[in-house]
C-alpha cells in the first residue's frame, strides 16, 4: 500500500481515539491491481519468444525501445521543460559508441550497450551548460543543432563507415555474450537468436526506464521538478533549486538514451549517420507517441506507442502520406485533446495506473507517530 | 587571392542565411513563439513560386509577389485557426503543434513535387556577374541577395520604429494586457506578424531557388541556419541577425574552403563557440 | 436622464473567486467620481471590469447606452472609456512620444487630444519625448500614462492608484490637472486608497467593501464616521 509518511502537527496531539487520521496518499486502488497486472504482463512478455515469430519479435523491439525513448523524451520535455527536438543526437551516439566499441575496441556488444550509454551522458553532460543558455523555446532547436552537429562529426569517421555508413558481420556478433545460451535454449539460429536477446534487452530497459521515472516522479526532486515548471518563480521562492535537478534529469535521459540507440543497433547491425541521427525516427515518432497518448503522464506513452505500432502495421507503406497523417493527427490531437488519449480517458473515468498526485485520504487506523 | 574570394562568398551567403532568419527573429521577438516549421515554411512558399511560374507560366517577379501575399494570408488564419490556440505559458503546445506542421509540410511537399531537386528560373540574371574590381567579380544573383536582406533588414526597421503596427508591436511584446487597453488587437496583431513572417520567408525562398536547387527534405536545416543566425547577431536586434547570418555564411565558407565535408559543420561550430562565449550573441539588442 | 456610464448589479469573477457582488454605479457626463474602500475591496476589479480586462454579463455595463459587459478591451477604448492602470503600466520598449501615440492607436475620436494638448499640459514629457520612459521620475512616468490614455480622447477616464508611490508634492502636481481633463468633457473615475484627496477632487463617492457598495453620496453630506464605517466595517 503507497501511504506516504504524513506530518500533522495535529497527529501528535492528544485526540479522541475514534478520530480519523488524514493521510497523504498516492496509490489508488486501482493502482495496485496494475502493478499486479504489470508484473504479470512483465513475465508473460519476458516468456514470450518461446512462443513467438521472429516477425513478432522483431516488431515488440521496435515498441520497447520506441516505448522507453518516447518515456525518457516525456520526463525530459514535459516535465522537466526541456523541449528537446535533438533526442536523435544520443541515440546516434549511443549507437556509434557501439559500432566502435564492437569494431575498433573489440568489446562484447552487450558490454558495449553500456558504455554506449556512459558515452551519450558525457557528451550531454558537456553539451547541456552551453544548450541551457537558451531560452526555453530556443533550446529546442539548439538541441537540434547539437544533433546535426554530432551526425557530421560521426560522418568524419572512416573507420566507422564515414558518411555512408557502415555493418557488422554476422561473424563478429556471433560470439555474443549469452547467445549461445539463447540458441541453445530456443533452438534458433544465432541470427534469430540475436533478435531474441535484443528483444529481452530492450524490454529490460523499457521495465527499468519506466520505474525509474516513476520514482523520479514520486520523488522530491521530481515533485520540485514538476512545481518548477508550472511557476519558476515560485518555485525558486520556497526554495526548489531546479537547475542541478534538471542538469542531472539530462544527462540522465541522455544515458538511457544512448543504451536504447545502442540496442536498436545492435539488432540492425547495419549504421549510417543519416539514419542513427534520423530526426524523424528518433523524436518526430517519439513525440507523436507522447503527444497522442498523453504528456506529462507514465501510461500515455504506453498507449501512444500502441497507436503507433497500429499505424505503422498499416499506413506505413504510404510512405510520405504516412508521416502527414502522423503530423495532422499530432496538431489535432494538441488543438482539442491536449491531454492525449489517456489524459481524456483518465479525466473521463478517473483511471489512474502510475499515481504521482498526491491526495488525502481519511484513514481510520492511527498512522505510527513521528 | 582565394581567400579575398572565400570572404567574399561567405558574405554573400550570409544575405540568404538572413533572409532566412528575418521571419523567426520577427514572430519570436513579438510573441515569443519559436516556428519549427519555418524552414519547411520557406521551402513551401519556393514550391508555390515554382508552380506559379511553371503551371501559370508567371514571370518570376510577378509570381513572386503573388506568393507573398498568399504566404501573408496564409501566416494569418494559420494564427487565428490554429496557434493562437496553443500560445500561452506552457512553451510545449506551440512547439509541439509546429513541429508537427514541420513534418506535414515537408512530407506533403514530397507528395506533391516528389524528392527531384528543383530550381527556379531567372533566366540570363542567375549568371551574371558583376566586376567589382579588377579581377574580382561577383554573381549578380547572390550580390541581389545580399542588396536584398539588407533592404528587408531596413524595410521591416522602418515598420517596427517609424509605423503604428511597429509601435502595436512592441507594446504587444512588452505586455499583451495593457497594449489592449490602447486599442490593440492582440489577435490580430499576432495574426499579422505570422502573416509578414511568412510573406518575408518568401524573399528567403525566392532567393534560395535561384541559387541553388532545392527538394522537399532541406527546410530543417534552413530553420537551423535562421536560428544560428537569429543566436549569433543577438536576440532582438534585426541588424543583429543580418550580422550573425554574415558570420555564419563566413564560418560555412570557411570551413567549406578547408574541407568541404566541413562546410555545414563548421558553421554549426561557430554557432556553440558563440554560444560558449557571447551566450547573448555578437550584437544583442539595448533591452532584454 | 440616463447616465453616460450605468453599471447594473455587476458580480465578477476571477476563475470560481467572486470579487464583486451586484455592484451598482453611475457616473455623468463631465463627472469626477471616487471609488474609495480598504485593500481587497474590489476597486481595481471594477476598473478592470468596466475596461473589459474582465469579462462580465452584456448589459452590466452600458457606456451611452450601449452595453459593453462582455466587449473586449481593445474595442471598448475605441468607445470612449480609457483607463490608467495601476502602477502605470508604460511600454519599455516604446520612448515617451510612442507611449504617447499608441494610446491613439485605435484611431481618433474626436478633439481635444492630441500630442500637442498633453504636451500643453505637461511640458516636461516634450522635452522628455524621445528618451526611455525608464528614465523618467515616478512623477512624470505617471504623467505619461494619463496622457497615454487621454490620446483616445475619452469620454471616461479610469485612474487606478494615480497618487500611488509618489511624492505629496507631485500628486498634488498630477491632481491639479484633473479639472483641466475634465473641462475637455471627460468624466474621470478616480480609485485611491487615499481617501481626503480622492473625496477632496470628486462631486460623489461610492465606498466599497469586500465587493459590495456600503455607501456612496456627496462628500460634503457625508460626515467622516459614517465613511469610516462603511470602509472599515461595522
Amino acid at each position: 500500500m503507497s501511504v506516504e509518511s504524513i506530518h500533522i502537527p495535529a497527529a501528535r496531539e492528544q485526540r479522541p481515539a475514534d478520530a480519523p487520521v488524514w493521510q497523504v496518499r498516492v496509490g489508488t486502488r486501482l493502482s495496485r491491481f496494475a502493478a499486479v497486472a504489470g508484473i504479470a504482463l512483465i513475465v508473460a512478455l519476458a516468456a514470450l519468444p518461446a512462443i513467438a515469430s521472429r516477425n513478432l519479435i522483431q516488431d515488440l523491439i521496435f515498441v520497447f525501445t520506441m516505448l522507453t525513448l518516447a518515456q525518457l523524451w516525456n520526463v525530459l520535455a514535459g516535465w522537466g521543460g526541456l523541449v528537446s527536438v535533438g533526442q536523435q543526437a544520443f541515440v546516434g551516439l549511443g549507437a556509434y559508441a557501439l559500432f566502435a566499441g564492437i569494431v575498433m575496441a573489440g568489446l562484447d556488444p552487450v558490454a558495449a550497450i553500456s558504455l554506449a550509454g556512459l558515452f551519450a551522458a558525457l557528451v550531454a553532460a558537456v553539451l547541456g551548460p552551453l544548450l541551457f543558455r537558451l531560452e526555453g523555446p530556443y533550446f529546442a532547436i539548439g538541441s537540434w543543432v547539437a544533433a546535426e552537429a554530432l551526425r557530421l562529426i560521426c560522418a568524419q569517421f572512416k573507420s566507422l563507415g564515414g558518411g555512408t555508413g557502415m555493418s557488422i558481420s554476422p561473424g563478429e556478433l556471433s560470439q555474443m555474450v549469452g547467445l549461445k545460451m539463447v540458441q541453445a535454449l530456443l533452438g534458433l539460429r544465432p541470427a534469430a537468436a540475436r533478435d531474441v536477446l535484443v528483444y529481452w534487452l530492450a524490454l529490460l530497459l523499457a521495465v527499468l526506464v519506466t520505474l525509474g521515472i516513476y520514482a523520479f516522479m514520486r520523488s522530491h526532486h521530481g515533485l520540485a521538478l514538476a512545481a518548477s515548471r508550472d511557476n519558476a518563480a515560485a518555485a525558486r521562492s520556497v526554495g526548489v533549486r531546479t537547475a542541478r535537478t534538471r542538469y542531472v534529469l539530462w544527462i540522465a535521459v541522455a544515458f538511457a538514451t544512448g543504451m536504447v540507440g545502442a540496442v536498436v543497433y545492435l539488432q540492425k547491425a547495419r549504421i549510417s549517420p543519416d539514419a542513427a541521427f534520423s530526426v524523424t525516427d528518433w523524436t518526430a515518432y517519439v513525440i507523436f507517441i507522447v503527444v497522442i497518448g498523453g504528456v506529462r503522464t507514465i501510461e500515455g506513452p504506453m498507449v501512444g506507442v500502441l497507436l503507433l505500432w497500429g499505424l505503422v502495421t498499416y499506413l506505413a507503406q504510404f510512405g510520405s502520406l504516412y508521416l502527414v497523417v502522423l503530423g495532422t493527427l499530432a496538431i489535432l490531437i494538441m488543438l482539442f485533446m491536449p491531454t492525449g488519449v489517456w489524459g481524456a480517458a483518465a479525466r473521463r473515468w478517473q483511471l489512474q495506473l502510475f499515481p504521482t498526485q498526491r491526495w488525502l485520504g481519511r484513514s481510520e487506523s492511527s498512522p505510527t507517530p513521528l | 587571392m582565394s581567400g579575398f574570394d572565400t570572404i567574399i562568398e561567405g558574405v554573400l551567403l550570409g544575405g540568404v542565411y538572413a533572409l532566412f532568419a528575418l521571419g523567426l527573429s520577427l514572430i519570436f521577438g513579438i510573441m515569443r513563439l519559436v516556428n519549427l516549421a519555418h524552414g519547411d515554411l520557406i521551402l513551401f512558399a519556393a514550391y508555390l513560386v515554382l508552380s506559379a511560374t511553371i503551371a501559370l507560366g508567371l514571370p518570376l517577379a510577378v509570381a513572386s509577389l503573388l506568393v507573398v501575399i498568399t504566404m501573408f494570408v496564409l501566416g494569418f488564419v494559420l494564427q487565428r485557426l490554429v496557434l493562437e490556440r496553443v500560445l500561452g505559458d506552457d512553451i510545449l503546445p506551440p512547439l509541439l503543434v509546429t513541429f508537427g506542421l514541420s513534418v506535414v509540410i515537408q512530407n506533403g511537399l514530397l507528395l506533391g513535387y516528389g524528392a527531384d531537386s528543383r530550381r527556379l528560373q531567372a533566366g540570363a540574371f542567375e549568371s551574371s556577374s558583376v566586376v567589382l574590381a579588377p579581377g574580382l567579380s561577383v554573381g549578380l544573383a547572390p550580390l541581389t541577395a545580399l542588396v536584398t536582406a539588407v533592404a528587408a533588414v531596413a524595410l521591416l526597421q522602418l515598420i517596427f520604429y517609424r509605423t503604428s503596427l511597429g509601435r502595436a508591436f512592441r507594446a504587444t511584446a512588452d505586455n499583451p494586457a495593457i497594449a489592449q487597453l490602447m486599442g490593440v488587437n492582440e489577435r490580430n496583431v499576432y495574426a499579422i506578424a505570422v502573416g509578414l513572417s511568412l510573406a518575408v520567408s518568401v524573399i528567403a525562398a525566392v532567393v534560395l531557388g535561384i541559387r541553388a536547387s532545392f527538394d522537399p527534405s532541406i527546410g530543417p536545416a534552413r530553420l537551423l541556419y535562421a536560428f544560428e543566425a537569429v543566436i549569433i547577431g543577438g536576440l532582438g536586434s534585426l541588424w543583429g541577425t543580418l550580422a550573425g547570418g554574415i558570420v555564419l555564411g563566413l564560418a560555412q565558407a570557411i570551413g567549406g574552403r578547408i574541407n568541404p565535408e566541413w562546410q555545414i559543420l563548421a558553421g554549426h561550430l561557430a554557432f556553440l563557440v558563440v554560444l560558449m562565449v557571447r551566450p547573448r550573441g555578437l550584437f544583442p539588442a539595448r533591452r532584454t | 436622464m440616463t447616465a453616460l456610464l450605468n453599471v447594473t448589479a455587476l458580480d465578477a469573477f476571477y476563475g470560481d473567486f467572486q470579487a464583486l457582488f451586484g455592484i451598482d454605479f453611475e457616473l455623468n457626463e463631465g463627472e469626477a467620481v471616487a471609488v474609495i474602500g480598504a485593500n481587497g475591496a474590489g476597486k481595481s476589479t471594477m476598473l478592470k471590469s468596466l475596461a473589459g480586462l474582465v469579462k462580465n454579463r452584456p448589459d452590466a455595463i452600458r457606456l451611452a447606452g450601449r452595453a459593453i459587459g462582455d466587449a473586449s478591451a481593445a474595442s471598448i477604448v475605441r468607445l470612449g472609456l480609457a483607463l490608467v492602470p495601476e502602477g502605470r503600466q508604460l511600454f519599455p520598449s516604446l520612448s515617451v512620444e510612442e507611449n504617447l501615440l499608441i494610446g491613439a492607436y485605435g484611431g481618433e475620436r474626436s478633439a481635444p487630444w492630441d500630442l500637442a494638448a498633453v504636451y500643453r499640459m505637461f511640458p516636461v514629457l516634450k522635452e522628455r519625448r524621445r528618451g526611455d520612459v525608464t528614465a523618467l521620475s515616478g512623477g512624470q512616468q505617471q504623467m505619461v500614462a494619463i496622457g497615454r490614455a487621454l490620446m483616445s480622447n475619452p469620454s471616461v477616464l479610469l485612474c487606478d492608484e494615480i497618487s500611488l508611490g509618489l511624492a505629496p508634492i507631485v500628486v498634488e502636481d498630477i491632481y491639479r490637472m484633473l479639472p483641466q481633463i475634465r473641462s475637455g468633457g471627460t468624466a474621470i473615475v478616480l480609485v485611491e486608497q487615499d481617501i481626503a484627496r480622492a473625496l477632496r477632487a470628486s462631486d460623489r463617492f461610492y465606498c466599497l467593501q469586500e465587493g459590495r457598495v456600503t455607501l456612496s453620496g456627496r462628500p460634503r453630506d457625508v460626515d467622516q464616521d459614517t465613511i469610516r464605517a462603511a470602509y472599515f466595517g461595522a
